[in-house]
């Protein structure tokens, strides 16, 4: 996780990054670009069984543990909704403050 | 942990809450055990290899995660009702057994014929199999009337209905408690007569051995196959993809004992399936089959 660290540089550049990762590994994974907004799962895109590939995937790279209530498939229909929950967990695990 | 409620008080003094117990954490093992961890039933786990064993509680905490991911399990099922062990000697107590080991005849027989010598009688011993007939192990048990067969799908949790085996000597008894197994697991169950490869895999499997033949004989890639089955002909899958998820290596052992057992010439497994054997490509479990996967995400 030390590579995607955002040190003090503030949420909108540490969501920037969490979304280029994110972007990243979709298009190595699946050979086609994705925009922030499309619903992955929609019909045409991806198998349902692709996320729990997110959800290890996300857990990896961003030294976080996805577990309970957060393991709904709606957390990972967009790149968008998937850093937000990064961003959210990564916080909870810094203690709490946004610009740990 | 939510319960079905028809797990709630129940009248009849010898049917308490369940506890299974299940014989193989290969990938059957482990589907079958955290569906029925995921329903608030506790699960002994056994398996000779002490490796795989290892291996079994990550998969199924995987797999528990994998169900509540899709809203097919609740948020709150976890492993801790969850015993591994390498030996068949606890499982004396368990109210069923699945014995869900690799799917060959001998060792599924040799298998019944132990755990049928150390649980109480009456106690169902539910053999999964994709294919073999089930009173051909029955008969190695020590009562045959306690054994009943099942088929569940991979992944358990996210296929609603059990094929059900119901065996020329299979009591009346046995089928009501794997019914009744069932409804608690949340499964809904079609049962079937005895015969190699039931319906499902009778059906399912040359399909999936044409499937591959034609990517041999070159007509169409796995891609192309799995895209026409699927967009044309509506399968949810693709065949190809299906076999990756069976494992490549069991697709053929019940491609041979159909062949065998019905000298259906479309059950003899082609070269191609063969050869990704040969190459340890067996599907989903080993990161590639027909497709790569994540090695992470087996």
């Amino acid at each position: 996780m030390s590579s995607f660290d955002t040190g003090a540089t503030g949420t909108t550049e540490a969501n920037e990054a969490t979304e280029k990762e994110i972007l990243r590994f979709l298009e190595a994974r699946t050979k086609r670009p994705w925009k922030t907004d499309t619903d992955l799962f929609a019909s045409g895109g991806l198998s349902s069984l692709f996320a729990m590939e997110l959800v290890v995937h996300l857990e990896k790279t961003f030294g976080i543990s996805i577990r309970g209530a957060d393991l709904r498939l709606d957390n990972f229909r967009t790149v968008t909704s998937m850093t937000a929950l990064v961003e959210r967990l990564r916080t909870a695990a810094a203690g709490g403050t946004a610009d740990a | 942990m939510t319960r079905a409620p028809h797990t709630a008080p129940d009248p009849h003094p010898a049917a308490g809450p369940h506890r299974i117990a299940v014989l193989g954490a290969g990938v059957m093992g482990v589907g079958i055990t955290a569906l029925a961890l995921g329903h608030g039933v506790p699960v002994l786990l056994v398996d000779l290899d002490e490796e795989r064993l290892d291996r079994a509680r990550d998969d199924i905490d995987r797999e528990l995660r994998m169900a509540q991911l899709m809203g097919r399990l609740p948020a709150a099922a976890d492993t801790r009702a969850l015993h591994l062990a390498t030996t068949t000697d606890g499982v004396g107590d368990a109210t069923a057994v699945v014995e869900a080991i690799t799917e060959i005849a001998e060792l599924k027989a040799k298998a019944l014929a132990d755990i049928s010598a150390r649980v109480r009688p009456g106690t169902p011993l539910i053999s999964n199999t994709s294919s073999i007939p089930i009173d051909e192990l029955a008969g190695h048990a020590e009562r045959p009337e306690d054994v009943a067969g099942t088929h569940f799908m991979n992944p358990p949790y996210l296929i609603p209905t059990v094929e059900v085996i119901r065996g020329a000597r299979t009591g009346e008894s046995t089928m009501a408690a794997v019914g009744a197994l069932l409804d608690v697991l949340g499964r809904n169950q079609v049962v079937v007569r005895d015969a190699p490869g039931f319906v499902t895999s009778r059906v399912l499997h040359p399909m999936i051995n044409d499937a591959a033949r034609v990517v041999q004989e070159g007509t169409a890639t796995a891609e192309a196959v799995d895209a026409l089955m699927e967009g044309c002909l509506g399968h949810p899958t693709g065949p190809l993809r299906t076999a990756d998820l069976i494992g490549i290596d069991n697709l053929v052992d019940s491609l041979r004992v159909l062949h065998q057992h019905t000298g259906d010439e479309g059950s003899r497994p082609c070269e191609l399936l063969l050869d990704k054997v040969r190459q340890g490509q067996l599907g989903r479990k080993t990161g590639r089959g027909f497709y790569a996967y994540q090695e992470e995400n087996r």
